[in-house]
């Protein structure tokens, strides 16, 4: 199931190079196949989605691009540099932030804390200052909670918190894995709203959802996965029209 | 060890806005019948020890002072080893058996560096300083053997089994000894003192200089310690390690050097009591750090294993019980102490693993 997505040939960032770009993944846990040769590429400024079922290679994807996970095979550039191969904390350093599956806050450091972490590689006490104010600007909630322990936030606030905290690196490259997971359906319409915000106001963002027919509606591009690989390709409104793809992922056949 | 589940909280994945406020940070899961049973056998206990602490001060107070003085300065090199292993279990979760034999390794090489190559033996206000520079010496030599341990021994099996590390820190232990005997000779090696002999006086009870030197050194350097951990940026970034190591990396901490810090903290409070410890005992042996690194353990545990204060305090409380059995009236004697603390550990372990706070408190690192 490909052909007919890839049509229209849209000029995807204006002419300019990716940001980033993966070029023939391949993952392993052990002898397990997780990822088995993906090409992907991010574009300045768009939110680009990666959906598929449960054990598709989501979040192993998300996990290599940010170094958890070295890749047997396969290279991931952003910006023009080589991350894959680079450690965790080289790759943060490099711009790119992840709000993670499962969310993995601190849970006994306060919400404070928490967002102070996601600017530990910054310096400059003026500018955290100012995003910190921006953070709790999108999550008022937040900051009503500012000096709580992060295990005992409910899981929404705990996802409102790794997304924050991902922000507070000042991310070029912000990597979202499953932010509406185990939200009640207000909240997931809230979170919604909040990454198109944040990237109307310029942050390059790469989705991975379950929810497909809410992350196609907010992307520029999406990316099908199937069992390691990408099944299907193409602008994120003509996916939500493709007849495969709305039997398989958004069940409204 | 408990503790380790705490570090990923269960929290249910319902999300109404109104039912958030409820949640709270207790010992949730618990049947709390077994927790209140749990804890009136607890207040008895408590209950019943103090009353006889307080049974033994009224049938001798002098003695029971001075005996608590020692206890205390006991308890104070107890709390420097037990931080050393609390901190390493704190972030990647070993139980570093090899961390006594540090300490012995410290108190060796800080005993050769005084007497056999700064020539001092006997107490002078020359002799204080060469034991400040000792100190110094043996704190950075014992951070930097235990930073060594962990890149060659610890570092690749950090996800391997469990008992993988276990095991290899019990061979490392064996390595550390080794490197003992070789330095120090099989047999127990007697060693000056450089502190003052004399005692101070207030109104009937006789405190030794040594004693009061060993809690004067420590305490600041228990202070430090608990600034670098809750003030300073790495501190953070070892609280952070330690609660969760991936989102570490995701922050953009270097692991790697972080808990090569946490060890080099470890190895140099481990190098500091060595020290102390010679000045107090005038004695160096191959196998010490096996006794004492068994003390600090029960003292970690006492603290629950991973908590900061816990172990100061687990520390200064084993120190205390110690010298209380060994010479406080109404208590059982020196032939029982060791019976006493390791039943402690046996008692605690089985009844309250996460330590006498509980295993819901406090920072880990």
């Amino acid at each position: 199931m490909t052909t007919e997505s890839t049509a229209p040939p849209t000029v995807r960032g204006d002419g300019r190079p990716p940001v980033l770009t993966i070029k023939d993944l391949h993952v392993y846990y052990g002898n397990i196949a997780a990822v088995k040769g993906i090409s992907l590429e991010v574009y300045q400024g768009e939110i680009v989605t990666l959906i598929g079922a449960n054990g598709a290679g989501k979040s192993t994807t998300m996990r290599t691009i940010s170094g958890l996970i070295k890749p047997r095979k396969g290279e991931i550039m952003f910006e023009g540099t080589r991350v894959s191969g680079m450690r965790g904390d080289e790759v943060a350093s490099m711009g790119i932030a992840q709000s993670p599956e499962g969310r993995r806050i601190f849970p006994r450091m306060t919400v404070l804390e928490n967002l102070e972490l996601g600017a530990f590689l910054r310096k400059d006490r003026t500018t955290i200052q100012a995003d910190l104010d921006r953070v709790f600007d999108l999550f008022p909630r937040l900051k009503e909670r500012v000096s709580q322990k992060g295990g005992t936030l409910s899981g929404g606030e705990q996802q409102m918190l790794a997304m924050g905290r991902a922000l507070m690196a000042e991310p070029r490259l912000l990597l979202l894995d499953e932010p509406s997971m185990g939200l009640a359906p207000v909240l997931v319409e809230v979170v919604f709203e909040i990454i198109e915000r944040v990237n109307s106001q310029g942050t390059t963002i790469l989705l991975v959802e379950q929810n497909a027919l809410a992350a196609l509606k907010i992307a520029d591009f999406a990316y099908v996965l199937e069992t390691g690989h990408i099944g299907l390709e193409g602008p994120a409104a003509d996916l939500a029209d493709n007849e495969d793809v709305r039997n398989a992922y958004l069940g409204l056949a | 060890m408990a503790t380790a589940e705490d570090s990923a909280p269960p929290l249910e994945e319902q999300d109404d806005e109104r039912t958030i406020p409820v949640r709270q940070t207790t010992s949730a899961g618990y049947g709390a019948t077994k927790w209140k049973l749990e804890s009136i056998i607890g207040m008895i206990v408590l209950a019943a020890f103090s009353a006889w602490i307080v049974a033994s001060f009224v049938k001798g107070p002098r003695a029971f002072i001075q005996v608590l003085v020692i206890g205390l300065s006991n308890g104070a090199l107890y709390a420097l080893i037990a931080l050393g292993y609390t901190m390493v279990y704190g972030i990647i979760e070993l139980i570093n058996f090899a961390h006594g034999d540090l300490f012995m390794l410290g108190s060796v090489i800080g005993a050769i560096s005084l007497e056999q190559w700064l020539g001092q033996k006997s107490s002078s206000p020359t002799a204080w300083v060469w034991l400040a520079v000792t100190l110094l010496f043996a704190m950075a030599a014992c951070a930097l053997i235990n930073i060594v341990i962990e890149k060659l021994a610890y570092r690749r099996l950090r996800n391997a089994p469990k008992l993988a590390p276990l095991i290899t820190a019990v061979g490392v232990s064996f390595i550390l000894q080794n490197i003992g005997i070789k330095l120090n000779g099989s047999a127990p090696h007697s060693r000056f003192s450089v502190l003052p002999r004399g005692a101070l006086h207030i109104g009937p009870i006789e405190v030794r200089i040594k004693y009061i030197v060993v809690v004067a050194i420590t305490a600041p350097l228990l202070l430090l310690m608990t600034y670098i951990v809750q003030k300073t940026r790495t501190g953070k970034a070892m609280r952070a390690t330690a609660q969760d190591r991936d989102a570490s990396l995701l922050m953009g901490i270097n692991v790697d050097r972080i808990i090569s810090y946490v060890f080099g903290l470890g190895g140099a409070l481990a190098g500091a009591a060595g020290v102390l410890y010679v000045q107090v005992n005038e004695t160096t042996r191959y196998d010490a750090g096996f006794r004492l690194g068994l003390i600090a353990f029960t003292a970690a545990v006492l603290g629950g294993v991973g908590n900061l204060l816990g172990a100061v305090i687990g520390g200064v409380l084993i120190g205390v019980i110690q010298s209380l059995n060994d010479g406080a009236p109404l208590f059982l004697g020196q032939e029982w102490t060791q019976t006493v603390m390791f039943s402690i550990l046996i008692v605690m372990v089985i009844f309250r693993p996460g330590g006498i706070f509980g295993k819901h408190q406090q920072e880990k690192v």
